[in-house]
């Protein structure tokens, strides 16, 4: 009903930020994301963010989140991978 | 390159015993289009247990949109004196008197936004234009009209109005859940985004009331086939359950933000559905302090005239009432090239998924297994 | 639900019927099913003849010398990373002619321009077609200008036409096509269209994409060294997918696509998530899709990797006896879908 894809904030001004989106930039309104942080994953709809990505979970489970990091990691020449654990199925709450 | 294929082969083969373990067949609602479009892209149907079924429910918000409401919507946008900004999803969206795509071809400025924020853009670029937002959507895509809306009351600008269907999933739910024509559900796929704003919390209640199980689960292919596996587990367990499996996204109380945004300028309104009439409290009508930005008020618009294009059962598809095969204009007079019905025409329908994905209708989806091709490459 | 099961498998096969329009829509121009219908209703039952009703991307001129082909140019904007119009005119016409077989010889230029466009832009667009035409090894040996009002046309159209000489090796039909073929393509799919869709829809969008537009008949010649090609194509509106519902429809076999197989840069596929396509529906101008028998497959992979439009090559499908006449692509979960050409003109979408 709705899509929504995760990126990472780069840039922060107000209300508006830049979010990066392997490789894509664009200006998304954080209006609705006042506690996301430069470096944080969040979710874009509609050219807004709504929500901020919790990273640990979202790593676990977003095959591009790992994609974009293993890239960044390439990029930075590093070796390592990102340590992954078993994914969390969620629990009942 | 993406490649999710080892978790999703353990998790397919794990849903696969549990499925088999439960020993009769069962079915689950995916209440959001995405849910369905994603599950037919990634073959879900074709390799799903034999006695699981996915049933598609109410959750594209093109589809559910009344089809008075449609006309009316292209009525104003076949107006001279309007600009009508839309997101793309509605362009092609069949009326009594053809569709926005027409109007464009007959000259009207109709234009395809990605946010609401680049319509109020428009109104505010050109102050001697009328710029309407066509804002339908669910508890997603509302809180985006608010902040357009907010915005516009902010900078005073005169020239935007939204003419809004926004709906809101709980009613929905809950209006199936009451209706005896619906199949029997084992449990509800909850729609990922739409919790984001609302929350996991606000499912309870249905679970409590209704004894059914509800999972929140997003849209990769992993993260579907794990929600249904949870499905299957609790129907295997004999446990109803709210579960929030979309966790890194959607938290127990929502986004605190879009809601009070949706709550500064909607109030929860009845709504018409099509093929599941008036839902109460299952719309969000602009509030009094900014009812001016209503363009129903604003062009004096009337009460639209509620009709269905006469054999099209999309009501009954969208409630999980009807397959899409059981339409007799189905692939036949109803293609995505000329659509009679809103599930035909959103990318997200059921009708255009069963057709899309399923070679015009050829395959029978809801038992793929006997047709699986042999593997191919060198 | 078991009562619904049954009135499934009831169903007999629908026949869509078309409706007819009366006024024409963007979409009849997006090369997809949408086209089709514009095909079949108008144009074909006034013009059909032997040469056009094979509907391939060049005609073959009577007595079995040359091919001929013309394609115009509407793109917007008409610069955007990685390419331009002129760029796009020259190498869309110049590989309409080397995927029938034909080495382009000469082209024809047409220019449409609005009043009131820039004098510096036309140099820019001229200048690209120069030097896309020096890369491809053409000629433009002939053209034509004309000006219209302002307001009657959107910047600047161009129209080429292109002769292409067919070099004595058979000539790739699908006809040729076979149980047993394999597909492969010379890069990663999507990157013109979302390039440009971007551009045009969502121009703050800052990306690394870039148009793969190139002219690929130098490709394409190397390819034919290695191997007899079967059938070839470029995968231009409709995508991949477009071209391989086509071809399976054509061929009456089915046509297998292995989505872990089938190259796309991780930057196309986040800007289709964003904008809600699909990369197998995409617009490609730098691609091609040749199909060849299984034992010549490794020898023209190995002659794509070697030139540097062909650097990430992969065989991404075959073709199979079932005579269902579809496109089946086998997804990364183990599963599978039918893939159908698009209906018409992409939009970018939210739901």
């Amino acid at each position: 009903m709705c899509l929504a894809v995760p990126a990472k904030l780069i840039e922060q001004d107000g209300q508006q930020g830049i979010v990066d989106l392997h490789g894509n930039r664009l200006r998304v309104n954080t209006m609705m994301t006042p506690e996301a942080q430069t470096g944080d994953w969040i979710l874009i709809h509609a050219g807004f963010a709504i929500e901020r990505l919790d990273p640990e979970a979202a790593r676990e489970t977003w095959a591009l989140i790992k994609d974009a990091e293993q890239a960044a990691e390439d990029q930075a020449g590093q070796s390592g991978s990102v340590a992954r654990t078993n994914r969390n199925n969620g629990g009942i709450v | 390159m993406i490649s999710t294929d080892q978790s999703a082969e353990k998790l397919l083969e794990r849903l696969r015993v549990a499925a088999q373990a439960v020993k009769e067949d069962i079915a689950f609602m995916e209440v959001c289009g995405t849910h369905t479009t994603s599950a037919f892209r990634c073959g879900l149907p074709t390799v799903m247990p034999p006695n699981v079924r996915l049933i598609s429910g109410p959750g594209c918000p093109v589809c559910v949109t009344s089809q008075g409401d449609i006309d009316r919507l292209i009525d104003l946008g076949s107006r001279q004196d309007v600009i009508l900004c839309t997101y793309g999803d509605m362009l092609r969206v069949p009326g009594r008197r053809g569709n926005l795509e027409t109007a464009r071809t007959r000259g009207r400025r109709i234009e395809v936004v990605y946010s609401s924020m680049d319509a109020l853009k428009r109104a505010i670029d050109e102050p001697d234009q009328q710029v309407v937002f066509a804002a339908v959507g669910f508890e997603t895509t509302a809180p985006a009209t608010a902040a357009a809306v907010c915005e516009a009351q902010r900078q005073n600008v005169r020239n935007f109005s939204v003419l809004a269907s926004h709906k809101r999933i709980i009613p929905a739910m809950r209006a199936l859940l009451t209706d005896e024509e619906i199949p029997s559900i084992h449990g509800f796929l909850c729609p990922g985004h739409v919790s984001v704003i609302i929350g996991s919390e606000i499912y309870r209640p249905i679970v409590d009331e209704f004894n059914v199980s509800c999972v929140i689960g997003g849209f990769e292919p992993t993260q579907l086939i794990s929600s249904l596996l949870c499905l299957t587990e609790l129907v295997l367990n004999r446990q109803t359950a709210l579960v929030n499996q979309y966790r890194e996204a959607v938290r127990p109380e929502g986004n605190p933000r879009a809601l009070a945004l949706l709550a500064e300028v909607f109030e929860p309104g009845d709504a018409r559905w099509r093929g599941m009439g008036i839902i109460p409290e299952s719309g969000l009508v602009l509030r009094d302090k900014y009812r001016h930005f209503d363009a129903v008020q604003r062009f004096e618009l009337s009460e639209p005239d509620e009709h269905e294009p006469p054999g099209c059962i999309c009501g009954k598809v969208i409630s999980g009432a009807a397959l899409p095969v059981q339409c007799k204009l189905f692939g036949r007079a109803c293609t995505p090239v000329s659509p009679i019905g809103p599930c035909m025409v959103s990318s997200e329908g059921t009708c255009s998924a069963w057709f899309k994905y399923g070679r015009s209708g050829h395959l029978n989806l809801s038992c793929t297994h006997a047709n699986e091709p042999q593997e191919v490459l060198p | 639900m078991t009562n619904q099961a049954e009135n499934h498998r009831a169903v007999s096969q629908p026949r869509p019927t078309p409706a007819r329009f009366s006024h024409i829509a963007l979409a009849h121009g997006g090369g997809g099913q949408l086209t089709d219908v514009l095909l079949n209703q108008i144009v074909m039952p006034r013009l059909n003849n032997p040469a056009l009703s094979q509907l391939l991307d060049s005609g073959m001129i009577p007595g079995g010398r040359f091919a001929l082909t013309i394609d115009s140019y509407v793109v917007q904007p008409l610069f955007f990373p990685g390419g331009d119009i002129g760029r796009l005119a020259v190498s869309g016409t110049v590989n309409d002619l080397a995927v029938c077989g034909a080495r382009p010889q000469a082209l024809a230029l047409s220019m449409i321009m609005a009043e009131g466009l820039e004098r510096k832009v036309l140099e820019r667009v001229l200048d690209s077609v120069a030097t896309t035409a020096d890369e491809a090894g053409v000629r433009i040996i002939t053209g034509d200008t004309k000006v219209v009002g302002h307001g009657q046309a959107d910047g600047i159209y161009l129209t080429t036409a292109g002769i292409g000489e067919l070099t004595g090796l058979p000539v790739p039909h699908p006809d040729h096509v076979a149980p047993g073929d394999v597909l492969i393509i010379n890069g990663p799919i999507g990157d013109h269209g979302l390039t440009v869709m971007l551009a045009r829809e969502m121009p703050e969008v800052e990306s690394v994409l870039r148009s793969d537009v190139a002219p690929l008949n130098g490709l394409i010649e190397k390819l034919r060294c290695a191997a007899e090609i079967m059938f070839m194509r470029d995968p231009t509106r409709g995508g991949l997918a477009g071209l391989a519902a086509d071809l399976a429809a054509r061929t009456g076999w089915r046509i297998n696509l292995e989505e872990n197989q089938i190259p796309i840069r991780p930057e196309s596929k986040h800007a289709a998530d964003m904008l809600g396509l699909d990369p197998l529906e995409i617009a490609n101008e730098g691609k091609v899709v040749v199909v060849v028998r299984p034992a010549e497959a490794a020898a023209v992979l190995e002659a794509m990797k070697r030139h540097p439009s062909g650097r990430d090559a992969k065989i991404i499908g075959s073709v199979t006896a079932e005579k269902d006449g579809i496109c089946v692509l086998h997804t990364s979960i183990g599963g599978w879908r039918v893939l159908q050409k698009p209906y018409g003109e992409q939009l970018p979408r939210i739901c």
